[in-house]
């Protein structure tokens, strides 16, 4: 880049020019080919086999935008001497350092939100308290799968791509008991966790031994196993149709419901339903805050510390004396509980829960928020959970997109799309995701923060 | 069979290892398929020895490392581990017959390693090790480092976890002791300064003694040190010298290193052990294994195997090949040799059993090939028949025997002292010669493995071998291109 | 019940092939750069889609009518366009995040399938397309009678097409792999891409071709999938990726035979264990072999083992 800026050469700007030009017409060459089957053309059911519809102005319309945008950037960010993302670039050089300084202000003023938010919602917006308050518990809930998940991937370093298979048996521990038995959410709620971390252990066992991609695929399958089975053990489970009218939970036997003995006439205050989301939010946010304590706190344990050299190295842990094998069990069942935990919250919150709500995509997305708030940082996935979640459900409300596109046009149909184009995006932005520093579990004279480079990422490195 | 080792050097009075071993490596086997890298090796490590274990790259050091501390699962052989004094043999044996892995009491216990699993190793039988490619956590600090290796104890104080959850008073304290003593360790290897950077970010010399002093929180009877000393520059491997006598005499652990910087070796080691293809050459202390010719044989005899820079052992070698070309010209001068011992060692150690008959060569008579014309004085010692050799190396003069690969210039000497100069004479030994001059060149089983004999019956037709071709292009030093007592690397001359 | 055996038998061969081509694609991959390639399922799916709207475009608008020629010629349109695809996905995706850590491709894998997946559906709406069957037919094999009546194990032609296309391709990338200088630098930078690359091993382009013959293969199970079933819709790509990547780790992962092999194994455990117990758990026993074969032979079926260095 140096060099190249200081001769400025008008030779050297045609050239330039000639240069941004091929690339553009290479790119939109490229969307050509990669959209003519997909905008150019379209497939559609019609009365005696499928009929084709041509869509030209779309497929053309994207190829100039690629072109012109393209164009755009080479001048002005690729090619230039001074490109504008330069001073972005500099803005986030520093930012393992200045996130780190800034991390535990954050942290405090996050809380600080956290505990006040559903009265924020109540007095600030008044008449959408209830749909922000229901979206903080989802944040929240993914919150807390993310601290579950990243004890698993971000401190022992096991890639886990069937968490969600914890999250379903915790619900349906719950839900299964509540029908059967007649269990409330608290008298569930740590049996559900008991039961998750137990099959943590049973799928862990055979498993643990297999070495990174191995470890991932064998979970994803475990995952899918315990999904199919929820879908096809009809007398069980109730199969596709799931499980409803699971009990909501009760503050010391009190009912968010209206009329006598209710919370509301118990304390003798007129009856709103946005309590019990009140209610509901505080619980999963303690939960969560469980969940981080005892995650905290675990990292300064043996097991803990033990967890992280396993992530480092694992064979140097056996010459220490450390069991692996126990290591990861406890890890896997101890982030299985916590997923177990969550999941009775959902089936909870949900009061109908199915195997629909326990695909791959859930673990997939429990995963990213803990990769791209950066592995084994809390923090991190607070700001992740808050940027993906929050951000899809932010794109539910974008109907004044149909005054521009006309009303044939959905915006939630692209949700997912921009979703996924976010974690893409996201990761080659940061790939060590967004708080990359490492806090030391312990401290001879000086606190020092560990870059995300000297830290190892566990399995199959 | 009892686990007191008969050491073959010092056969009369055992050494002080053999009395009071802390570990021994018994009849030990490690096959990788069809290789056999570790072949029935059997050792005593001294309790509060510096031990160390020697040979050329590939000679199944660090094999028999893993087999010792678990990371291997040895084909054969037992490796019993003693806490407490004695030989315990009656300890050994009743665990090698139950099918326990151990046997612990207040007075001593045994640990049968290759039943244990590695964690196990270190967390029962205390032993401990590092790693030739070091193995530190390194995006945990140093002092982290340290904490891990305390993980047993530590565990045991927070209730396996879940007292240190809910807090315990009794977990505080361990962990206040915990630091104390990765303190202490971290002041011994000079790095408390740099105790909250990250391992990986420490220069290499104090990675290696990090990874020691991790090692020594485990608070290990034993400690296994794998080439501690490489990529060390001089002042750290001195420094390394003094913290591994601290370590024993201050702590008294036994330590067992692997090490090929004979510096290292030679100066702190009270016993060293030789392995060359997986096979014991030599036992014994510092001052006999240099002096060893199997050990000059195994680091030199060999062409390019010969990498080696050790001012004592080059002058060793020297004197070998010395005494070789004067007992050849000797040869040559009188029909009976000088009573001039072709082995120095045997003079060194002086423990050779002295069954040398002088009427020897007698043995040889009567049997096809026609009895040798060189008379060696001690051709009984050695197994199976001295090869026929002729006092002069025939009318187109001698063979460049160092075409064949396995012979040096040194071997070349030997041979030549022998009366052998060509390759037809090489090429009619049966396996009885082939036993005798393996023996009376220091290294059985060698001739066999290079094949000398099919090398020189290639040899012998004016034929050439992928080696010998090397040794004429001159890649390879041989007795005419360079002189003989050169005992570098395999470079041009 | 030998006929019912044996036609199970080729059925299962016959999903076995598609799998194993799609496996290809992610044993490449793994074996080349060692991550999961997540969207290489779903590659598969835009390839039955440009398949399908090429087959349409032909016969609806060009009004070809040979069979024969059009699916050659849909094949080579199909393998070409979704090799592009292929290449894209790669180069956006994967390539700025070379060399960075383990995780990141593997998050920026996923969040592409979720994009592949996500734009055919928005494009090409969320219904399935079906597609009448075209290649009708076939020879029966054996005839037997139960008390049911009887029993006929027919081989159909479009069975017989893809059994044979499928060991053709293997073959050839076989021969490709090991014989030419694309393959040695594939291998190369298997064993070693800092080295390759040092030693003039062109890493990325060998890379992005790696990526385009995976996808070519996968558009070659597309366009199968297609003729095969008749229906497809945005959604097949994720279990298809997940069987086929089954297959793979099941056949040893960077093993291009072993990924047949593992194919046909998950295809004939599925068909089997639909055909003699029930089909609902079918995709729990594939996945019940796989991890029973990785627990005892952590390698799989054809991979080197995998020696641990200490």
């Amino acid at each position: 880049m140096a060099a190249r800026s200081v001769p400025l050469s008008s030779a050297r700007d045609d050239n330039r020019l000639a240069n941004s030009l091929r690339d553009a017409a290479i790119a939109a060459l490229m969307v050509f080919a990669l959209g003519f089957f997909f905008l150019g053309v379209r497939t559609d059911i019609a009365p005696g086999g499928l009929a084709l519809s041509f869509r030209w102005g779309l497929l053309f319309s994207a190829v100039a935008i690629v072109f012109a945008g393209r164009l755009l950037l080479n001048l002005f960010v690729f090619k230039t001497s001074a490109p504008i993302t330069a001073q972005f670039s500099g803005m986030f050089s520093g930012t393992g350092s200045s996130f780190a300084g800034l991390g535990k202000w954050l942290a405090r003023a996050l809380l600080a939100f956290a505990i006040v938010l559903p009265f924020f919602f109540t007095y600030f917006f008044p008449n959408k308290d209830r749909q922000y308050i229901d979206l903080a518990i989802l944040i929240m809930t993914y919150i807390m799968l993310g601290w579950g998940l990243n004890i698993v991937v971000g401190l022992a370093g096991l890639l886990d791509l069937g968490y969600v298979a914890f999250y379903a048996v915790g619900a349906y521990s719950f839900a299964l008991l509540a029908q059967n038995f007649g269990f409330g959410f608290w008298m569930a709620l740590p049996l559900a966790g008991l039961l998750a971390a137990f099959w943590g252990v049973i799928l862990g066992f055979p498993v643990l031994r297999l070495r990174g991609d191995y470890l991932a695929i064998v979970t994803l399958a475990f995952g899918e196993i315990i999904r199919i089975v929820l879908l096809n053990w009809y007398d069980f489970t109730n199969g596709p149709d799931g499980i409803s009218g699971i009990p909501r939970p009760t503050l010391f036997g009190l009912e968010f419901s209206r009329g006598e003995g209710g919370f509301a006439d118990f304390f003798g205050i007129p009856y709103d339903s946005i309590h019990r989301f009140i209610y509901l939010y505080y619980i999963i946010f303690v939960l969560a805050i469980i969940t981080n304590l005892v995650t905290i706190r675990l990292r300064r344990l043996p097991v803990g510390r033990a967890w992280e050299a396993l992530r480092e190295d694992e064979i140097a842990c056996r010459s220490l004396g450390i069991n692996t094998t126990n290591t990861k069990l406890t890890a896997f069942s101890i982030g299985a509980m916590f997923g177990g935990f969550a999941g009775s919250f959902f089936a909870t919150r949900q009061g109908f829960i199915s195997p629909e709500s326990f695909t791959f995509l859930e673990s997939a997305i429990i995963l990213a928020i803990v990769v791209l708030g950066g592995l084994g940082s809390q923090i991190g996935v607070v700001i992740a959970s808050v940027v993906m979640i929050g951000g899809i459900e932010m794109l539910r409300n974008l109907g004044f997109l149909q005054h521009v596109f006309g009303d044939g046009f959905d915006p939630t149909q692209y949700r997912m799309l921009i979703f996924g184009l976010a974690m893409v995006l996201i990761m080659v932005w940061r790939p060590r995701g967004l708080i990359t520093t490492r806090e030391p579990t312990a401290v001879l004279k000086e606190k020092k923060r560990i870059g995300a480079d000297m830290v190892a990422q566990g399995e199959g490195h | 069979m009892g686990s007191v080792l008969q050491n073959e050097v010092d056969g009369a009075a055992p050494a002080r290892w053999d009395e009071t071993p802390i570990l021994s490596v018994e009849h030990l086997t490690m096959r990788f398929g069809g290789l056999v890298a570790v072949n029935d090796l059997s050792f005593n490590v001294g309790r509060g020895d510096i031990t160390a274990l020697i040979g050329p790259n590939g000679a199944g050091k660090t094999t028999v490392f893993n087999c010792v501390t678990g990371f291997y699962k040895p084909t054969e052989g037992r490796t019993a581990m003693r806490h407490g004094a004695g030989l315990q043999a009656s300890a050994i044996e009743e665990v090698t017959r139950s099918d326990r892995r151990y046997k612990e009491s207040p007075q001593g216990s045994v640990y049968l390693l290759e039943r244990m699993p590695d964690f196990e190793i270190s967390q029962r039988a205390k032993v401990a090790r590092t790693f030739q490619n070091i193995r530190l956590f390194g995006g945990m600090t140093a002092l982290e480092n340290l904490l891990v290796a305390q993980h047993n104890p530590l565990m045991i104080a927070s209730l396996f976890t879940i007292g240190g959850i809910l807090g315990v008073p009794g977990y505080k304290k361990a962990e206040k002791q915990a630091i104390e003593k990765a303190r202490y360790w971290l002041e011994q290897v000079h790095l408390t300064e740099r105790a909250d950077d990250p391992a990986a970010d420490l220069p290499y010399g104090a990675q290696r003694r990090l990874e020691i002093a991790r090692a020594m929180c485990t608070d290990p009877l034993l400690l296994c040190l794998d080439e501690p000393a490489a990529g060390l520059n001089p002042r750290e491997s001195h420094e390394l010298n003094e913290l591994l006598k601290f370590i024993r005499e201050t702590h008294g652990t036994s330590i067992l290193l692997i090490e090929h910087d004979m510096g290292v070796v030679m100066e702190i080691s009270d016993h060293v052990i030789v392995l060359d293809y997986g096979v014991k050459i030599s036992d014994g202390d510092a001052l006999h294994v240099k002096s060893d010719p199997r050990v000059i044989a195994a680091y030199l005899g060999v062409d390019d195997e010969a990498e080696i820079d050790v001012p004592e052992i080059k002058h060793d070698l020297e004197e070998v090949v010395e005494e070789a070309q004067e007992l050849a010209a000797a040869d040559k001068s009188k029909p009976k040799p000088k009573p001039k011992k072709p082995r120095p060692a045997a003079k060194a150690s002086g423990a050779k059993p002295a069954a040398r008959n002088a009427g020897s060569p007698a043995r040889a008579k009567a049997v096809v090939p026609a009895p040798s014309e060189i008379k060696i004085k001690n051709a009984a010692d050695f197994p199976g028949r001295q090869p026929h050799g002729t006092k002069k190396p025939g009318p187109p003069g001698a063979d460049n025997l160092t075409r064949i690969k396995g012979i040096g210039p040194a071997n070349e000497k030997k041979l030549n002292a022998l009366g052998i100069w060509r390759f037809g004479q090489i090429a009619v030994w049966k396996a009885p010669e082939v036993d005798w001059v393996g023996a009376w060149l220091a290294f059985p089983g060698r001739i066999q493995r290079e094949e000398w004999v099919k090398q020189a019956k290639t040899l012998a037709k004016g034929g050439a071998t992928a080696f010998s071709k090397r040794v004429d292009k001159g890649d390879v030093p041989t007795s005419k291109a360079r002189k003989p007592r050169s005992g570098g690397k395999g470079g041009k001359p | 019940m030998l006929e019912y055996f044996v036609q199970q038998l080729i059925n299962g061969l016959t999903l076995g092939s598609i799998y194993g081509l799609i496996a290809i694609g992610y044993t490449m991959v793994y074996g080349i750069i060692g991550m999961i390639n997540f969207a290489h399922g779903d590659i598969f799916m835009v390839g039955s889609f440009i398949a399908l709207a090429t087959f349409l475009i032909l016969t609806s608008v060009f009004g070809f009518v040979f069979l024969p020629v059009v699916l050659l010629i849909v094949l080579i349109i199909a393998m070409l366009f979704t090799s592009a695809w292929g290449w894209t996905v790669e180069r956006f995706a994967y390539r700025p995040l070379r060399g960075s850590f383990r995780l990141a491709p593997l998050i920026t894998a996923i969040g592409m399938s979720i994009v592949l997946q996500n734009f055919v559906q928005v494009t090409q709406g969320a219904r399935v397309k079906p597609l009448p069957p075209q290649i009708q037919g076939g020879v029966t094999l054996m005839e037997g009678s139960t008390e049911n009546g009887t029993i006929l194990v027919q081989l159909s032609y479009m069975q017989m097409i893809i059994i044979f296309t499928t060991l053709f391709l293997m073959i050839g990338f076989t021969l490709l792999i090991s014989r030419t200088s694309l393959g040695r630098a594939q291998r190369a930078c298997e064993q070693d891409r800092k080295m390759a690359a040092l030693l003039g091993v062109n890493v990325d382009r060998t890379i992005s071709l790696t990526f385009v013959m995976g996808a070519a293969l996968a558009a070659v199970a597309g366009l199968m999938f297609l003729l095969l079933y008749g229906v497809i819709d945005f959604y097949i790509g994720f279990l298809a990726g997940v069987k086929a990547f089954t297959a793979a780790v099941l056949g040893g992962i960077g093993s291009l035979p072993g990924a047949m092999l593992g194919g046909l194994a998950i295809g004939l455990i599925e068909v089997f264990w639909s055909g003699y117990f029930t089909v609902e758990y079918k995709d729990v026993a594939a996945f019940s072999i796989l991890a029973i074969v990785l627990i005892f032979m952590p390698s799989g079926l054809l991979g080197k083992p995998e020696v641990e260095k200490v």
